[in-house]
């Protein structure tokens, strides 16, 4: 496969769509879980557990494969203040999917808890039993919880800010690459070059 | 901001703005009602630690429910009795360490022992293999209702008049009477006093459980501690000791270890496995699992049961919980109250301050 600069490799692509299936279910999973009394509470923590897991090692994954493969530039004429939001809330999303299942499995080692996986895989703690840093624990995993739901409203939002209003190509390139995508979204005018921002003929303003 | 005579402004479409606004209410508003923040009508853990406070008043630190009681610590010696239904470790032959806890029921940890005729027993088995088996057991047969929503009503009911400072007569006469499942407990409770000592008691485990054998076999069970002691204990009618059963059990242990009989009761096929208002048929088989067998006890606020959450869903592989409703609401509720005793020893924003109850604020 030919290496195109302007878009995510194929690795990268998979791994964000299959992790933001991940997060979002396990977002919902995790709200909807404490805030239940009736057997939904069960198995959505009997899911909320290895799924944290497999986050975790998917994001260390990930976390690889972007150092080894820079991600394609932003658009050139992207102004600064959202290159600098594009920067932060990137690496906020690579700090949060990473700290999230660790300050879980803290939380869990310090409560006293075993570290259950399933019926019979167990996990070692990974903190010494603390209640004082239970709480501090799981109040920051609830707390990053909603931070990371905001970073996820305002990723998603941007991501279609860039393939709704600016067609920057930035959508296409985590999609399936500049040149095949357009189509596909319904748009047949494709950017001549890179960070150059096509000019809407229909725009009336 | 906008400048519409650059080239890199982006164009306005109000159909596109209206796309991504619906996308970004649409995840929000369904992250809210899943979170239970959108659906005001749902029975959360929180809405009963909440009543549970309601009804007894907020003490910081302490467990919301079972306030009161002391850490006993001990072991398990396992005689191998239930190892043909269940592959837990803690079942096969061997000792196992044991942290309890004895309480009695109500969030007031300075409640006196006589207020309520019922004990409790939780235990915390740590396996060699790391695995936990944690039970919290009730000195009655049954429970007095079948679901958290009618737990939750229960409470509502029982919540102190704050003229009166108790519970209103006519609201609980109303909920017992809308509740006939209660019918089994009443009786219980209408002979019930409340014991001198948590060493002569039974514990049962009210909900069902299901055991796991080797083969994945699974076998509906039920559980009590059996005591060996059988006297009628001696420090209960010392007039003005209102802890008692502490003082009790600390004069019992200065004499010896005390002992339980582990018995596990095997349900037939079409036993009621959620339904912790009834009983199962007498005739049922049970077999003598082991022995528990406790040595020592401290003080609730500083032994190692204090930071325990005695969930009775931490169970070990060949234990799994059945379809009794109550449990996961145990488990439910149990989380949040770890989650506001254990913030408030980190003394994290935000938590409860200790206040009291309002019939004792005078």
């Amino acid at each position: 496969m030919k290496t195109d600069p302007n878009t995510f490799t194929l690795a990268a692509r998979v791994l964000h769509w299959l992790m933001a299936v991940l997060i979002v279910a396990m977002l919902f999973i995790g709200v909807g879980m404490v805030a239940s009394v009736s057997e939904r509470h069960e198995w959505l923590l009997a899911i909320h557990k290895p799924l944290g897991i497999a986050i975790l090692i998917l994001a260390i994954v990930r976390l690889a494969v972007r150092l080894r493969h820079p991600p394609p530039p932003l658009p050139a004429d992207l102004p600064a203040i959202q290159k600098l939001a594009a920067l932060a809330s990137h690496w906020l999303l690579y700090f949060l999917m990473l700290a999230m299942p660790l300050i879980g499995w803290a939380m869990l080692s310090a409560g006293g808890y075993p570290v259950m996986l399933g019926t019979s895989l167990r996990l070692p703690p990974i903190f010494p039993v603390s209640p004082v840093a239970f709480a501090v624990l799981r109040q920051l995993h609830g707390g990053f919880a909603m931070l990371l739901f905001l970073t996820f409203l305002a990723h998603m939002a941007a991501a279609l800010y860039h393939g709704l209003i600016r067609r920057d190509g930035v959508l296409p390139s985590m999609l399936r690459g500049r040149k095949t995508v357009p189509a596909l979204i319904g748009y047949t005018d494709p950017p001549a070059a890179e960070g150059t921002n096509e000019v809407d003929t229909e725009r009336t303003d | 901001m906008h400048d519409p005579t650059s080239p890199h402004s982006p164009p306005r479409r109000i159909g596109s703005w209206t796309l991504i606004a619906t996308a970004v209410a649409v995840a929000a508003v369904s992250f809210g009602y899943v979170g239970g923040w959108l659906a005001p009508h749902r029975l959360t853990p929180e809405k009963l630690v909440n009543q549970l406070q309601d009804n007894a008043g907020t003490f910081a630190g302490y467990r919301r429910n079972h306030a009161k009681g002391v850490c006993v610590m001990g072991y398990f010696d396992s005689n191998g009795g239930a190892q043909p239904y269940s592959v837990a470790q803690v079942f096969e032959p061997g000792r196992t360490p044991v942290v309890g806890r004895f309480a009695i029921p109500g969030g007031n940890p300075y409640a006196p022992d006589s207020s309520v005729p019922i004990r409790s027993m939780a235990l915390r088995f740590a396996q060699a293999n790391g695995q936990q088996w944690r039970t919290g057991m009730n000195s009655m047969p049954v429970f007095p209702v079948a679901t958290p929503q009618a737990f939750y009503a229960q409470l509502q009911a029982q919540q102190p008049d704050p003229a009166t400072g108790k519970p209103d007569p006519a609201k609980v006469g109303a909920f017992f009477a809308a509740h006939p499942e209660t019918a089994a407990f009443l009786a219980w409770v209408k002979t019930a006093k409340p014991s001198a000592s948590f060493a002569t008691e039974n514990y049962w485990s009210l909900n069902a459980f299901v055991f796991v054998d080797a083969n994945g076999r699974r076998q509906a069970v039920r559980w009590r501690m059996v005591p060996e002691a059988a006297d009628a204990g001696g420090h209960a009618g010392k007039a003005g000791d209102a802890d008692y059963l502490a003082s009790d059990l600390a004069a019992r242990l200065a004499q010896g270890p005390l002992r339980w009989h582990l018995q596990v009761t095997l349900a037939n096929p079409g036993d009621p496995t959620n339904d912790a208002t009834k009983t199962w048929p007498d005739d049922r088989r049970t077999i003598d699992a082991g022995t528990l067998v406790l040595e020592h006890t401290e003080p609730q606020d500083s032994g190692s049961c204090r930071d325990i959450n005695y969930d009775p869903l931490v169970l070990p592989a060949g234990i799994a919980g059945s379809d009794d409703p109550l449990l996961p609401a145990r488990s439910a509720a149990y989380a949040d109250s770890y989650l506001r005793r254990t913030s408030e020893e980190a003394h994290l924003p935000g938590t409860a301050a200790a206040h009291m109850p309002p019939e004792k604020t005078r």
